[in-house]
């Protein structure tokens, strides 16, 4: 079959790799229809997550058709249309069991370097990484769904992938960025990055009631969407986010700050954003987190922090003063997408949200390498971008 | 999709604006090593090369001209970075031996100075296409205010709620 995949920093190929087979009793191989690459992909693209191997098959949201099942699946047979979580999950360990799908304690199948490099294991995840199981991942003709017993979840009929496509991930992510806010009829829900994550984020925020959404970025295409989804946009780069982040809440502060950036805020004329970059590039930090300094300082007291973006290591300068005396809330995590992908398809079959809007660019898979230059780049108005295998 | 005269910005200001800077600085030092390489050889700790020294001035000045007047500036800023590196270099050559204590400090300062050029180097490119306008992307099955709190049913799981003492505050 064909298959993206990663042989080194900005090197991604569209390669003949073997078919997957069933290895396990409770598999499915799924049969791509439509796949996307994710913002989290461009940090394996840039070369900033360890644990990649040459020939790795790249990619964690994808759906297709169920072509083969493992005798003890009773759950899928050969012709559902399913999406499949990012997240591997077993469903019968401790963490499963309480729906903390994301740390799943028995998917990850290199749980031995998860232990050392975090403490305990996380899940298993599609293509991303030997440090998550070194799973083959989505961007593919097929994929084998390891516990597909699970979390797979059933599209029904009516419904095109374009609008179920992103409950495998960004569309859940964002979700449960603004539900762990817990927002309150008067919050102002202030969200970094308007990124594909960060629009879901926007629109989960106002129908969860927020008072005020407001998006900071710098692309005019982002801002201009997120503009169209009820957000207030700051471009970071024409003013001052902190000044204007005071001016729109009377000198408080936004009460709830998501940052949907993650590990690669972009350098901007602030002299800390600088430094990071300088350190990361001579292996001093692993991440540059401008966006947590600033959503610490900005965030009003007592307020909560919603960390959906991707870190991956060590960071540094973090004024956890600020933090711990202004009494914030931290809440963050991989996405526990099966806690929220019933209801999201619900809303989405009651025509309360329509995904696809965040599409911005389809092409075949075989041009997915290009896609990963034109997305990361944000070039050609790039927002999301769906492969179609 | 429909194109709009959407005002340009992003990493392309950014890295002028950096440039600009770097620019000023580098003529700023270029002028002092050139007009007084002693004074920078006391702070140093590298004595008796004064000529290398107003060299090195020169050769900032010429940098400093560039960053300020090329249209591209990255090739200069990349200069700056090999300029570091000539200047580390003679640092630790004529810290051997010195007999000033500002060799460290110098030292510490040129490294310093060395990872903020490279990151502006590293500064992503500008944009050059005009923006493409998705204020039609709403998303939502009406427009965005009609659509505030649609979702207010939603049950938020208790272990995802901030602790009771700091939720109230939010409310009225």
């Amino acid at each position: 079959m064909k298959a993206l995949c990663w042989h080194g920093k900005k090197d991604i190929r569209y390669d003949t790799v073997p078919d997957p087979k069933i290895e396990e009793p409770r598999d499915a191989i799924i049969k791509m229809t439509s796949c996307a690459i994710c913002g989290s992909d461009l940090h394996l693209f840039g070369g900033f997550m360890p644990g990649m191997e040459s020939g790795d098959i790249i990619g964690h949201e994808f759906m297709g058709e169920v072509v083969e099942v493992g005798k003890d699946n009773k759950k899928l047979k050969v012709g559902d249309r399913v999406v499949v979580p990012f997240t591997i999950c077993c469903g019968d360990c401790e963490q499963c069991r309480r729906g903390n799908w994301s740390v799943c304690e028995r998917s990850n199948r290199n749980k031995d370097i998860a232990d050392k490099l975090f403490g305990h294991t996380t899940a298993g995840m599609y293509g991303y990484t030997h440090l998550t199981g070194g799973y083959p991942g989505g961007q593919a003709e097929y994929v084998r769904v390891p516990f597909a017993d699970v979390t797979p979840v059933k599209i029904p009929d009516g419904l095109t992938d374009e609008q179920v496509l992103f409950l495998g991930d960004i569309f859940p992510t964002g979700w449960q960025a603004a539900v762990q806010c817990d927002i309150q009829p008067d919050d102002t829900v202030a969200i970094w990055g308007a990124g594909p994550v960060g629009q879901f984020a926007i629109r989960s925020a106002l129908l969860l009631g927020a008072k005020q959404v407001i998006a900071i970025d710098r692309v005019p295409e982002r801002l201009s969407m997120a503009k169209a989804g009820g957000a207030i946009p700051i471009n970071f780069d024409d003013e001052s986010v902190l000044d204007r982040l005071q001016e729109l809440t009377a000198g408080k502060g936004p009460e709830k700050c998501i940052d949907a950036v993650g590990m690669e805020a972009h350098a901007t004329r602030s002299l800390d954003s600088m430094v990071d970059r300088a350190k990361q590039t001579v292996m001093l930090e692993t991440d540059r987190p401008h966006v947590l300094r600033e959503m610490i300082y900005v965030c009003r007291p007592a307020g909560t922090l919603s960390i959906p973006g991707v870190y991956g290591g060590l960071i540094d300068k973090v004024p956890f003063g600020a933090l711990m005396n202004k009494g914030l809330t931290v809440r963050t995590g991989q996405t526990h997408v099966n806690r929220w992908t019933d209801d999201l398809l619900q809303r989405i079959a009651d025509g309360q949200i329509d995904p696809s809007f965040v599409i911005t660019h389809t092409v075949a898979l075989e041009d997915g390498p290009g896609m990963y230059e034109t997305f990361r780049d944000k070039k050609d108005g790039c927002i999301k971008v769906v492969l179609k295998p | 999709m429909t194109r709009t005269p959407f005002p340009t910005s992003g990493s392309d200001t950014t890295l002028r604006s950096a440039a600009k800077g770097l620019g000023a600085f580098s003529i700023a030092l270029g002028v002092t090593e050139l007009l007084a390489p002693r004074t920078v050889a006391r702070m140093t700790g590298v004595h008796g090369r004064d000529a290398l020294i107003r060299a090195y001035g020169l050769r900032e000045i010429v940098n400093g001209i560039g960053l300020l007047a090329s249209k591209d500036p990255r090739p200069w800023l990349w200069g700056r970075v090999a300029g570091d590196a000539l200047d580390m270099s003679t640092l630790i050559a004529g810290s051997r031996g010195a007999r000033s204590n500002g060799a460290g400090a110098a030292m510490w300062t040129a490294a310093a100075i060395g990872m903020l050029d490279v990151a502006c180097a590293l500064l992503p490119e500008g944009r050059t296409a005009a923006p493409v306008d998705y204020s039609d992307r709403v998303g939502l099955a009406l427009p965005p205010e009609q659509m505030r709190g649609a979702a207010s049913d939603f049950e938020v799981p208790d272990d995802m709620r901030p602790p009771a003492a700091l939720r109230a505050y939010a409310v009225p």
